[in-house]
């Protein structure tokens, strides 16, 4: 995989505070890759630093191996790239109009335009939608309007910021299934702000977490999801249950990790004594009636209380209290099933391969 | 009673008639208001636009004195430009004054404040992140400015009806300035003021509706362009 674009020691300073601090980050060419982060972690900031945008305080912005603003100047280099904000930012003509905007800022000729503006159209399914003023678009219409018009230049890096934050659920759907089938065609380098993990864990190649402006960890989605470096980033890929604790006990592929007094035992690396944090994600725990027919191959059982049962829709999230606090996903069938109710006594058990170890030392 | 209506009566004869004096000093005035509008346009718009795209220090008072030049009291303008154009002013010389260009230049002055207020405050009113977008599609600062002033072209549009509106309508600069000569810089507001004062309502009763029509053009459409809504 080559590079197309490259941050070197990449700081954004504004009014005296430090929005973007990035040592070093390397995008491959044709991949997507999202930023994900709690709002202010410096998403936008960034990516209108890559994009050149802003001018960056320090450090320099490398496209194919060349700085831009020297070797390769801001204006060249803007031509080959296009952006999509969160609102649509439609001029004031027809969504043909619209979508030809960026080729008329190219000089590029009316029937070659006109061509490719068809083709857009075509691509994201507004072809009916050619000779509307903009102002009476819906908005999905305007923000597909907005994608074509990015697409219509053929980019070499295509940047999203938000782009699907202020639609409703079902347009939402639509408009990235669409998106996620031109980028498998186009193979456009992608980068997407966005606050909504499934949205990024869909479309990405690679996850960067942010925080307080700094990549935490920049990785595959599984690796993110699963094996997170720190307690921020675990907790914003949905770990909702984050114990902190000391090792007890080791052998060749197991630690033995006491918790306020229950022992958890987890695979993975670590020295007796030392201080971990463990991270187990909620639908990786597994809820049984402890009425002691119930087998389970688990090593982690856990007996508590059951303390809040909170609806999210295709799921339930249940709080339980066994001795340190743990979170699990149950359907609603299961719930059912099993006639959870708050205050209940139930069983919980995790399997010692689903456990991820972040030793505090870091060694 | 009798003399409004017998004045409204004689009104529109005098209309209906194309009267050739009322309709002389009609197109008089907008030739002279127009030109001035015109003038204050070039400033308004070119000063509008620096200040509503740029960053400097003591911008908030140079729009606070814009917006102050925009409710600058027409005599007080009449008044500069007739000292400025006395015969031993500084721009004495041009012996203009109590001609058409010395009304004009009263005018512009008076125009290019509302031109320059409105123009700025309609680019401001452009969503911020639009200048990203246009950089982001590969403008050069010119075509951006370009694609800001056409996105801004019905707000631009009230500019140019507001600064029109403005000295159509004034008549304290204009008779100061131009004098009131018959034939010569007689505008539809001097005129208003003299028949009035000589008793010949219905003359005057014709000039006022005929100055009440434009300010009832001018506001169809500033209404029009102010609910209008922009893209999304």
């Amino acid at each position: 995989m080559t590079t197309i674009l490259a941050a070197r020691n990449l700081k954004v300073i504004r009014g005296g505070s430090l929005l973007v601090d990035v040592p070093g980050m390397d995008i491959c060419d044709g991949e997507t890759l999202s930023l994900i982060g709690p709002n202010g972690a410096g998403k936008t900031t960034l990516l209108q630093a890559l994009s050149y945008l802003m001018k960056p305080s320090a450090g320099e912005i490398l496209f194919r191996g060349q700085a831009v603003g020297t070797a390769q100047p801001k204006l060249e280099y803007r031509r080959r790239l296009a952006m999509v904000f969160q609102e649509p930012l439609l001029f004031d003509t027809t969504v043909f109009g619209n979508v030809a905007s960026g080729l008329k800022i190219r000089g590029i000729g009316a029937s070659e335009a006109q061509r490719i503006v068809e083709s857009q159209l075509e691509r994201f399914g507004i072809a009916h939608l050619r000779d509307r003023s903009a102002r009476t678009l819906s908005g999905g219409e305007a923000q597909r309007t907005s994608l074509a018009r990015a697409f219509a230049i053929s980019p070499e890096i295509l940047f999203l910021d938000e782009p699907f934050a202020a639609l409703d659920p079902p347009t939402r759907e639509s408009i990235v299934t669409d998106l996620e089938k031109v980028l498998a065609e186009t193979k456009t380098t992608t980068i997407m702000a966005t606050h909504d993990r499934n949205e990024a864990l869909r479309l990405s190649d690679r996850i960067a977490v942010m925080e307080g402006g700094r990549i935490a960890q920049i990785d595959r989605p599984a690796v993110i999801m699963n094996q997170p470096v720190d307690e921020f980033v675990a907790s914003f890929v949905g770990t909702e249950t984050i114990l902190e604790g000391d090792v007890r006990d080791t052998n060749e592929t197991a630690l033995i990790v006491g918790v306020n007094g229950s022992e958890i035992e987890v695979v993975g690396k670590g020295r007796v004594g030392e201080r971990v944090i463990l991270c187990i994600r909620p639908e990786n725990v597994t809820l049984t009636i402890p009425d002691g027919t119930v087998k389970t191959s688990a090593r982690n059982t856990f007996r508590g209380r059951i303390g809040r049962i909170v609806p999210m829709g295709l799921f339930h999230k249940v709080e339980i209290a066994c001795g340190f606090p743990l979170v699990a996903y149950v359907t609603t069938h299961a719930l059912e099933d099993l006639s959870m109710k708050e205050g209940n006594e139930i069983a919980a058990s995790v399997k010692a391969t689903a456990i991820h170890v972040i030793r505090k030392s870091g060694t | 009673m009798d003399i409004i209506l017998d004045g409204i009566r004689q009104a529109f004869i005098l209309l209906v008639t194309f009267d050739p004096e009322v309709l002389g000093i009609t197109w008089f005035s907008l030739k002279v208001s127009g030109t001035a509008t015109f003038i204050s346009l070039f400033f308004g718009m070119s000063v509008g636009t620096v200040v509503a795209l740029t960053q400097f220090p003591g911008r908030k008072f140079v729009v606070s004195l814009i917006n102050t030049g925009m409710a600058l009291p027409p005599v007080v303008v009449g008044l500069f430009v007739t000292i400025f154009l006395w015969r031993n002013g500084p721009l004495g010389f041009l012996e203009i004054l109590y001609t058409p260009a010395a009304m004009i230049l009263a005018q512009a002055i008076i125009a290019t404040p509302i031109v320059t207020g409105i123009s700025l405050a309609s680019m401001q009113q452009l969503p911020k992140k639009l200048r990203l977008q246009i950089l982001a599609l590969g403008a050069t600062r010119l075509q951006m400015v370009r694609i800001l002033i056409r996105e801004a072209r019905l707000p631009l549009l009230a500019a140019v009806m507001a600064g029109f509106g403005g000295v159509i309508s004034e008549v304290g600069a204009s008779i100061m300035v131009g004098g009131n000569i018959k034939g010569y810089t007689r505008v539809l507001t001097t005129a208003t003021v003299m028949e009035t004062s000589r008793g010949n309502f219905d003359v005057a009763i014709a000039l006022g509706i005929i100055l009440l029509l434009f300010a009832y053009a001018i506001n169809l459409v500033l209404t029009y362009v102010q609910q209008r809504e922009r893209p999304r």
